[in-house]
């Protein structure tokens, strides 16, 4: 019996839905029996791509981020897009500390957080279009090397 | 000159207690109570600067002990109140940190610039 799940997400790209997507994420991922850190660092990692499509993808409005979540085994892919402005230069905006809104005092670690938070990190975006995030992540405890396996 | 305490009306907008702010000498006390993230970010923020200007912060304490979530908003926030008093020789501390907030404290390398303390106390008084 395999162990596929998926669901999708879509809300306004409004500061107050960063908190309610991160929620959601976390909960479709408990299934797979996280750790409080993987937790924390999925949530983070969601944070990260949402705050990007309200400030980056939709900068003078309100538009659509569609979230996307699949589960194969013990991985969960975590898509996040928007619909909105693009990327121009997708590995500029991935250097660490690179950010084209300094006067909102972002730090340009968004990219980072998400890299080093989950195990696969892709974008994919069209200037005028938009971004597509994909992020992915092996959970439990089976995905663990280096520590002893726990009996029982 | 102020001094003393001032108490500042906490934003109870949310239903919760939310953020609480209270200025100690020149010390601005941040209660987060709050997850902090880019939205809760930006209201702190706001609020923060207009105390600042306005009450002769020299130094600003995050308290994160209401905190379990922090991310790279939370560092920009941090980061850009010391911008603006590292110059007139202010600090920040944060104290109260709980595991997942030092972790993207370690990993933004920001206690190369402020201090981290178990609690408000102790930070009030390596700040005076």
């Amino acid at each position: 019996m395999d162990n596929t799940n998926q669901m999708t997400l879509e809300f306004e790209s409004r500061s107050q839905n960063e908190s309610f997507a991160r929620t959601v994420v976390a909960a479709f991922a408990a299934t797979l029996d996280p750790t409080i850190e993987e937790l924390a660092d999925i949530k983070t990692a969601v944070s990260e791509a949402v705050t990007n499509c309200i400030i980056h993808g939709y900068p003078d409005k309100i538009g659509t981020i569609t979230i996307r979540c699949f589960i194969s085994g013990n991985e969960l892919t975590v898509e996040v897009e928007d619909y909105g402005v693009g990327i121009e230069d997708i590995n500029k905006a991935m250097e660490p500390l690179y950010t084209t809104r300094p006067d909102l005092e972002r730090s340009g670690m968004g990219f980072s957080f998400m890299e080093a938070f989950m195990d696969e990190l892709e974008v994919e975006s069209v200037v005028g279009e938009g971004t597509l995030v994909r992020m992915r992540k092996r959970i439990g405890k089976q995905a663990i090397k280096g520590y002893t396996q726990q009996t029982g | 000159m102020q001094s003393g305490k001032r108490y500042i009306k906490p934003d109870v907008s949310s239903g919760k207690e939310g953020t609480t702010y209270e200025i100690c000498h020149r010390c601005l006390i941040i209660r987060v109570n709050d997850e902090l993230d880019h939205h809760n970010a930006v209201r702190i923020r706001e609020k923060a600067d207009k105390l600042i200007d306005r009450n002769h912060v020299k130094h600003i304490i995050f308290d994160f002990s209401g905190t379990d979530f922090m991310d790279s908003a939370g560092i920009g926030v941090i980061m850009g109140r010391y911008k603006k008093l590292v110059f007139i020789g202010g600090k920040i501390a944060v104290a109260n940190v709980g595991s997942a907030i030092d972790r993207i404290m370690r990993l933004s390398g920001l206690y190369k610039i402020i201090e981290k303390y178990d609690t408000v106390e102790a930070a009030l008084q390596n700040l005076k």
